[in-house]
């Protein structure tokens, strides 16, 4: 029976590494992340773990000190936000590059500036394209499930790729929820002993690793990290699978709210999925508009036929981000959405909204009007407020 | 193969199929196969009549390509010497000269 507790997110991803008892955990603290290094020294301090700790004395350190341990054949962690991340941006693509499967708890916060420690996607939006897998969560129960699923990801044969597993930084960080939680031994039997095949501390394998590339290797290089993305789609199906059997709970790429049947869509990441979902609710319980939501999990590799498939049957869809990438066009998934709908011929209407940057709430009222939006757009096939943001202050009377 | 070196299962020909996982080298002392000297502009010519052999030149070498057999210094290790010319200033006797090019 799966142990019910009320834990925050950030205390449900530390009693998942107590779980897991990884090898090495380097980090440095920072706000809304600082608990999960907090909780796992407190572990370790009480002889609960035997997890090797690193103080280190920046994020640059810690992920240096994470490669350095998974290089050596250690199973290596560590646990992030925002500016700490920005600050171990060389080391993310050398993780990446060398091939370590390395799990990073990534507590999502807006990057300065101006200096702002709330929720937002900046941090991890921005490490897209650094090679990382990324998984985000909706809530702490998610979270949760996703840090362990990460294991077994990162560590397949097919993928080698580090695993980011994020969460909205104080939204599901901070707040508690009540939790399902795995058995210790099964999450252990889920997540297996750790035995890589390569590493440096090999007695008996003479190896080196992350030498100079010059271009006549590096392109080459770069299409077989390509791959190693391309099996991780099916690696991360085949996990989702097995956690089902364990848990009961399913996970995709995505998940679909009531697009049974719907016309209108919102395609989001994260925390503001939950209150999508209760809009969607009300609105489809008044005034019967089919309302209907999908909620990216994985981002990187991404979905694209998958979404495209998905959302073939709408007639409007907003997606929606929570971090710009100044393009003075679309948000990252707003590009990545749109380009799916591209390459499928899809003829939907679709409008890109940014919203809750730097910790800005998003409330049931405003997806509401989401929706009205998506349904005039739907008859006129005028796509009006591109590009625009919610909850904005402005002269303009009407801004979404 | 004893003697089979990396290059030879990896080089400039290799399809992208072929890199190893993270370029990881299963191998050790590899930088012997990777000639260096090629980069040189200037090349230290080493003059046997004005040589007394006092070895002030090897230990000063960068590259370690003055190699040393029985205490005496032996013909420059030219896969190796990048031609920076630090032996040609430390020599006393000026028994090693310049020359332009390879």
């Amino acid at each position: 029976m799966a142990i019910r507790e009320r834990l925050s997110g950030n205390e449900a991803v530390a009693y998942a590494i107590k779980q897991v008892n990884p090898d090495v955990m380097p980090a440095f603290p920072i706000t809304p992340s600082t608990e999960i290094p907090q909780y796992v020294a407190n572990y370790i301090a009480n002889g609960e773990i035997d997890t090797e700790f690193i103080h280190v004395e920046s994020e640059h350190s810690a992920m240096s000190a994470t490669i350095g341990a998974s290089a050596a054949g250690a199973r290596a962690i560590t646990a992030t936000s925002s500016c700490g991340m920005a600050l171990m941006w060389e080391e993310l693509y050398v993780a990446a590059s060398n091939r370590l499967p390395i799990v990073l708890a990534l507590v999502n916060r807006a990057l300065s500036g101006p200096i702002n420690i709330n929720a937002d996607h900046s941090d991890s939006m921005g490490a897209r394209d650094t090679g990382w897998i990324q998984i985000y969560a909706e809530s702490n129960q998610e979270v949760y499930d996703n840090f362990i699923q990460a294991f077994p990801i990162a560590e397949d044969k097919r993928v080698h790729l580090p695993v980011m597993v994020c969460q909205d930084g104080f939204i599901t960080s901070h707040g508690v929820e009540n939790i399902l939680l795995v058995e210790d031994d099964k999450v252990k039997g889920f997540v297996g002993e750790y035995q890589p095949e390569h590493y440096l501390l090999h007695p008996e394998e003479k190896m080196a690793l992350g030498p100079y590339a010059v271009s006549n290797y590096y392109m080459e290089t770069k299409r077989a990290q390509r791959q190693a993305m391309i099996q991780a789609r099916e690696v991360i199906l085949e996990t989702a699978a097995r956690f089902e059997e364990m848990t009961g709970r399913k996970y995709g790429f995505f998940e679909e709210y009531r697009m049974e049947d719907a016309e209108y869509a919102v395609v989001i990441i994260g925390s503001a999925a939950g209150t999508c979902k209760a809009a969607i609710d009300e609105i489809r319980n008044t005034t019967g508009t089919k309302a209907g939501l999908i909620k990216i999990r994985v981002f990187r590799p991404f979905p694209e036929d998958e979404i495209a498939k998905a959302l073939s049957g709408v007639k409007a869809v907003a997606i929606m981000d929570r971090s710009e990438m100044f393009s003075a066009t679309s948000g990252p998934l707003g590009a990545e959405v749109r380009a799916a709908l591209y390459q499928a011929h899809s003829s939907v209407e679709a409008v890109n909204y940014f919203y809750g940057l730097g910790g800005r709430d998003i409330t049931v009222s405003d997806f509401k009007t989401v929706y009205g939006n998506l349904e005039t757009i739907a008859q006129t096939h005028v796509v009006t407020g591109m590009y625009e943001y919610i909850g904005l202050r402005s002269e303009q009377s009407k801004e979404v | 193969m004893a003697n089979e070196k990396i290059y030879d299962r990896i080089n400039e020909q290799s399809p992208w199929q072929d890199i190893t996982e993270g370029n990881k080298i299963f191998e050790a002392a590899t930088s012997k196969d990777f000639c260096t000297g090629e980069w040189r502009t200037a090349t230290p010519v080493w003059d046997k009549g004005k040589c007394k052999q006092c070895l002030l030149c090897t230990p000063v070498c960068p590259d370690s390509s003055i190699p040393v057999t029985a205490g005496k210094r032996e013909e420059f290790d030219y896969d190796h010497c990048k031609g920076c010319g630090i032996c040609a200033k430390v020599c006393p006797f000026g028994a090693i000269g310049m020359r332009e090019g390879k």
